[in-house]
């Protein structure tokens, strides 16, 4: 368990120090995100790799901490009572856009998706 | 002294402590957790909105500025760069079915991932919206660890992409199965694929709930157009800016 959050902080910690260094603008946590399943993914087969090892262990503790995910969304969101006034002057607009935005993205990607999902499966 | 006196005094000494604001947070998610199951996971009732509404209205009644409230809320919000991390184990764990299915998974992921981006600036444009909440919107179809660190990143208002997004995936996941019905889709690997690519968690939790291989696409889908768009953004700005 220990084990398993020190990696997850470790490649964290990896993660924001190349993203400080390359002035890169990609979160810092997403550059961890990859370097975790780039680990796992490429090492799969190599019995000597600590990833491998302890594939238990950070599955076991990463569905732990994921458990808890939205909860961790709630500090961050009551930040929303700083941007009130906003929110009541674009609210509509806003809402109107992910109402729309979520539709046709949800449409395009169907349509693309089976477009080639089913003719990988005719040939 | 009274005893009203007595509790106010309590009262000042306790808000000025973390702990306070720890115990409201998870006791608020508790509540609406406790809520969202009775109603049988109504949509409307996603408990990251109710909690998020729950302690507002706490901090708005008793006049409690937000800093003071984060100041203790932040042990929470400090684990979710962890969470982010972490979210490599769903992707791994499906990762058979991303080398399986990879061409379209890979080509859907990139050429949606930046159909949503497109959408979301065209009709915010379209619809008179400024430049911040522009960028506020954008990593909205993505999960909200991510989404958040995007819209910091770029700068936007994270607290608002993170209820934008809650927003995108609540409005996913209450009209996705109509929609899809009405375009006449019935792979059930796309339909999975669209809930999690275009409403991440929330509609990924949707679509596991309707069919199994519906659920591990909208798994993969919000897995991996979480990192794309995580790449995509900042690259389209950094064009953008070089050009002008």
């Amino acid at each position: 368990m220990l084990i398993a959050i020190f990696i997850i902080f470790a490649l964290q910690l990896f993660g924001e120090a190349l993203q400080q260094f390359f002035g890169l603008s990609i979160p810092g946590p997403v550059i961890g995100l990859i370097l975790l399943l780039a680990a796992l993914t490429l090492t799969k087969s190599n019995r000597q790799s600590p990833f491998v090892a302890l594939r238990g262990k950070l599955i076991s503790t990463s569905e732990h901490i994921l458990a808890y995910l939205s909860l961790l969304f709630v500090p961050i969101g009551v930040g929303v009572i700083m941007h009130l006034q906003l929110l009541e002057t674009q609210a509509l607009r806003i809402l109107l856009v992910i109402l729309l935005g979520t539709i046709s993205t949800m449409i395009f990607t169907a349509l693309v998706f089976s477009k080639i999902h089913s003719r990988k499966d005719h040939e | 002294m009274s005893d009203s006196a007595k509790l106010y005094q309590v009262w000042v000494y306790l808000q000025a402590e973390p702990l306070f604001w720890l115990t409201l947070t998870i006791g608020a998610y508790l509540l609406a957790d406790k809520i969202y199951k009775l109603c049988n996971l109504f949509p409307i009732l996603n408990p990251v909105a109710v909690s998020i509404m729950i302690v507002s209205t706490c901090l708005i009644t008793f006049e409690v500025e937000y800093e003071r409230y984060f100041d203790g809320a932040k042990f929470i919000h400090f684990l979710l760069g962890p969470a982010t991390v972490a979210l490599a184990i769903p992707i791994y764990l499906n990762w058979n079915v991303v080398t399986r299915a990879r061409k379209a998974i890979i080509f859907t992921v990139l050429i949606a991932g930046l159909f949503a981006l497109c959408a979301t600036y065209t009709i915010a444009l379209l619809v008179g919206l400024d430049v911040t909440t522009i960028k506020t919107l954008l990593p909205r179809n993505v999960t909200a660890p991510i989404a958040m660190g995007i819209s910091e990143v770029i700068g936007g208002v994270p607290s608002l992409t993170a209820i934008v997004t809650i927003i995108t995936g609540i409005l996913g996941a209450a009209l996705g199965t109509f929609i899809l019905d009405l375009f006449k889709i019935k792979n059930m690997a796309a339909r999975g694929f669209a809930f999690g690519l275009a409403s991440h968690g929330i509609g990924t939790a949707r679509a596991m709930a309707r069919n199994e291989e519906a659920g591990v696409f909208a798994a993969v889908a919000m897995g991996l157009s979480g990192i794309v768009t995580a790449v995509m953004i900042p690259l389209i700005f950094l064009v953008i800016s070089d050009l002008i």
